[in-house]
């Protein structure tokens, strides 16, 4: 109800006289701090449209007269850093992974610039610390599918494994109960004898039948005593290693469906240099041939 | 159906309105079942359908039942206001259940940071569906009511006059709540539209849209009938909440479904124009929606709790249209150093900076209205509630300008900096200031001397602000170490740390944060008790009485 403005006893200071539901206002003036403020961020606001680019037009846009432009700065930078590198860069491409190693300081920018780049691009699959998950290899250890020499390893990381490459490294682990090769029976002796290769068989006689039936279909690649390789990839069975575990439902689920794990090819995303600074990372990891 | 029946028992025009929409409605929403073959659609088309004849049910039984919500001048109005205080029940009801709701979806994504397991390999329970259930829970399901419920509540005493129409509030209030079953249905189906807080499809916009125009003519009605000579600071705030929201909410959704029986769209815009659209929208949601409108909520309640009177009538008049003069403009601060323009980036920050005075504006406002009246602190957990929001208010208002500064967010954006500030925003002034807010209404409305325990409500506050300040001290921490962890070059040029390993960094960080956050859950599980026996007219005996007085709001006589 618009009454007559009165003193409020407490603070000394006139109402609007306003009311509503009881609720009154004072007649304060606006705290000045506040209104300087405001005034101080209002002036700033105006010094800083003129600085820099501020307001649009139809076409164009006031560029400010600092010529500022966040692209003018990031193209810089990145040159910046590029031109700071190019001396390594060109050695890196230049030279040959044992050359590279072999010379120190060259050897420790490649291992600086390969460690930020398995950070970016392969901890998703291999771990932070390389150590590898269920279906990916732990590329800490000596134990190598395809191989870990500079060149062998520089191979896997271009090209891939099963990628979509053309020299993609590939191999066919067969599906042995989806294609109808083994009965389910048969399996599971094959996977007791792969387990007696390593000493963890539970069932002797089913080993002893499996021994004939992995001689028949496995060996082709896996060597015989199970032993792996390398030149196609196959893996060492008789190791305690495993890329998908060694309990017996897994081994049965890799006979029976088989296994294609993919390494996807890095050659188009990577430059040349920064996949042999991530091949010398590796193959400094611990299990570099 | 004679013309014998009472004045109640006939439906008025707005009635008669409902029964039609909500007839076609459900023809349409059943059609729409039987029609589509988008699993999303056809859960939702059932809702729809569902809702609607529940809602003819429940006019029928009004109907049948001379219930006063069906008549515009209730009994007794000739000599006093009959305010419409039902709905305002209802919605804090509403408030309190979705509050939890709410809380607890964030509570359980915050665990899920911390323990990823917790997603249990289930489609419905992943984090990314998750994440907008609790956004949209605490702002939109949670903070919306308590915007409907209060604006109601005040809208109506300070104009001394009813809520317009017999049933309009009421489709506001069930349409706003079927509008929340059908977003947070479809976010666990996997339905978005990709933009952060405004995930919901077309058709749950387009819901949100009538129901939110109903909700703007409720209120300007109010005003259109009032007593008063002059509109009181509050309205003001609401009005600018419910118009510019509107405004928002329709052009962010512009979009074009795939069909009318699908649940998918596909956004009007796109690219970088898009993106400001979205956060010229986003923005103004925090400045409109849990800004504006929660100060709305302070200019009420805190004079109202304190007993004194609001501190500057010209501050209220001049930060008010300064805020809504600046804010509209912050949002390209979500966007520095993308593909926004420069010139864009520019206007983002420094209008952002301009907004911090403007902001103060309501905390010099409502901190200084407590003058004369500092020693209630001590004796009122309540009015102690809703002074601490408004100083993380102004915590919060002046952390925004410093991140909006180009160089700082550099630091800030994306990290957990960014999410700790809007904690302190959400749970330290909007989640208080509510709560302080629902302690004062729920007495009034429920006609209860005072709260069934003022010692539970001082519970609550040192709980949840305990929890509240784990939260952002260790959102600061984390996120500030993320960002520089992100940008720690080596003297190659290389970059120091991998992506994974800032996460790894962050763990610790994140177990704080969810325990904090479990204190705040726990503080509003008292509050509901505290609340619900308070409802019920229990009183419970303490030694000593915090309050020397409750804080009673009898209708003045007209």
């Amino acid at each position: 109800m618009a009454g007559t403005p009165r003193k409020d006893e407490i603070s000394g200071v006139e109402t609007t006289g306003h009311k509503w539901d009881d609720i009154e206002e004072l007649n304060n003036p606006l705290p000045r701090w506040w209104l300087w403020v405001f005034y101080a961020s209002v002036l700033w606001a105006v010094v800083y449209w003129i600085a820099m680019p501020a307001w649009p037009g139809i076409s164009d846009y006031t560029k400010g007269m600092l010529g500022y432009s966040q692209r003018n700065v990031v193209q810089n930078e990145l040159a910046a850093v590029k031109a700071s590198r190019a001396e390594w860069d060109q050695q890196i491409l230049n030279s040959s992974l044992e050359e590279i190693v072999k010379d120190d300081t060259l050897n420790q920018y490649a291992l600086a610039a390969g460690k930020a780049a398995f950070g970016d691009n392969c901890t998703g699959c291999h771990g932070s610390g390389a150590q590898g998950g269920k279906g990916y290899p732990n590329l800490n250890d000596d134990h190598w599918l395809w191989g870990g020499s500079l060149e062998e390893i520089h191979t896997s990381i271009a090209y891939g494994i099963r990628s979509t490459h053309e020299d993609t490294r590939v191999n066919d682990m067969s599906a042995f109960l989806r294609d109808e090769i083994l009965e389910k029976a048969e399996i599971s002796d094959v996977a007791e004898y792969v387990m007696s290769l390593s000493g963890t068989a539970t069932d002797a006689q089913a080993a002893s039948r499996g021994e004939e039936l992995f001689v028949d279909n496995c060996v082709a690649c896996h060597s015989e005593g199970g032993l792996g390789n390398r030149d196609l990839g196959a893996p060492n069975l008789a190791d305690s290693l495993w890329l998908y575990g060694g309990d017996k439902a897994t081994i049965i689920q890799s006979i029976a469906y088989g296994r294609k794990g993919v390494m996807p090819t890095w050659e188009a995303r990577l430059d040349p240099v920064t996949i042999k600074a991530l091949s010398i990372y590796v193959h400094a990891l611990g299990g570099g041939e | 159906m004679t013309r014998e029946t009472t004045a109640n028992a006939r439906l008025s025009v707005d009635g008669w309105v409902t029964v039609v929409a909500l007839l076609i409605g459900a023809f349409y929403a059943t059609l729409t079942a039987a029609r589509t073959e988008d699993p999303v659609m056809s859960v939702h088309a059932y809702i729809f359908a569902g809702a609607f004849i529940l809602g003819l049910f429940g006019i029928i039984k009004a109907y049948y039942d001379n219930s006063e919500c069906l008549a515009d001048q209730p009994a007794g109005a000739e000599t006093t206001i009959r305010y419409n205080l039902d709905i305002v029940k209802a919605g804090v009801i509403a408030s309190v259940f979705w509050g939890i709701a709410g809380f607890l979806a964030g509570d359980t994504i915050a665990f899920q940071l911390a323990y990823p397991d917790l997603n249990f390999d289930a489609s419905f329970f992943n984090f990314g569906r998750l994440r907008p259930l609790h956004t949209s829970a605490v702002i939109f399901a949670f903070g919306g009511n308590v915007l409907i419920a209060t604006s109601f509540y005040v809208v109506q005493r300070t104009c001394k006059a009813r809520l317009p129409g017999t049933l309009a509030p009421w489709f506001v209030f069930w349409g706003y709540q079927l509008f929340i079953v059908i977003a947070a249905t479809g976010y666990l189906m996997g339905a978005t539209q990709g933009k952060e807080y405004a995930e919901p499809e077309w058709y749950a916009d387009l819901w949100l849209t009538i129901v939110w125009v109903v909700y703007l003519f409720v209120f300007l009605g109010t005003l259109w009938k009032r007593q008063e000579p002059h509109i009181y600071v509050a309205n003001w705030f609401y009005l600018a909440f419910i118009a510019t929201i509107a405004m928002l909410h329709i052009i962010n959704n512009l979009a074009v479904p795939v069909s009318w029986t699908s649940s998918k769209s596909y956004v009007l815009f796109a690219g970088v124009q898009d993106a400001l659209t979205q956060w010229w929208y986003g923005h103004n949601a925090v400045g409109f929606f849990l800004t504006a409108g929660f100060l709305a909520i302070m200019y009420y309640f805190v004079p109202k709790r304190a007993g004194r009177p609001v501190y500057s009538y010209r501050l209220s008049i001049v930060h008010f249209w300064s805020l809504i003069f600046m804010y509209i403009w912050a949002g390209p601060h979500h966007l520095h150093y993308t593909a926004l323009p420069d010139w864009a980036q520019t206007l983002g920050m420094t209008f952002s900076i301009m907004l911090w005075m403007p902001s103060w504006g309501g905390m010099i406002n409502g901190l200084m209205t407590l003058s004369g009246a500092w020693d209630k602190l001590r004796t009122d957990p309540v009015l102690r509630m809703l002074v601490v929001s408004v100083a993380f208010y102004g915590m919060s208002t002046f952390e925004g300008p410093v991140m909006s500064i180009k160089a700082v967010n550099s630091l800030s954006h994306y990290t957990d900096w960014t999410v700790g500030h809007v904690h302190s925003g959400a749970l330290g002034w909007v989640a208080y200031v509510s709560f302080g807010a629902l302690y004062c209404l729920v007495p009034w409305l429920w006609n209860r001397t005072q709260l069934y325990s003022l010692k539970l409500v001082s519970y609550h506050f040192w709980i949840s602000t305990f929890g509240i300040l784990l939260y952002i001290t260790s959102m600061w921490v984390s996120g500030i170490l993320q960002g520089l962890m992100w940008r720690a070059y080596n003297d190659l040029g290389f970059l120091e740390y991998s992506f994974v390993e800032t996460v790894e960094a962050m763990n610790p960080f994140y177990w704080i944060r969810a325990i904090g956050g479990a204190f705040f859950v726990v503080g509003s599980l008292i509050m509901a008790y505290n609340l619900w026996r308070t409802a019920r007219g229990d009183l419970r005996v303490e030694s000593r009485s915090l309050a020397p007085e409750a804080v009673p709001n009898p209708v003045a006589a007209a």
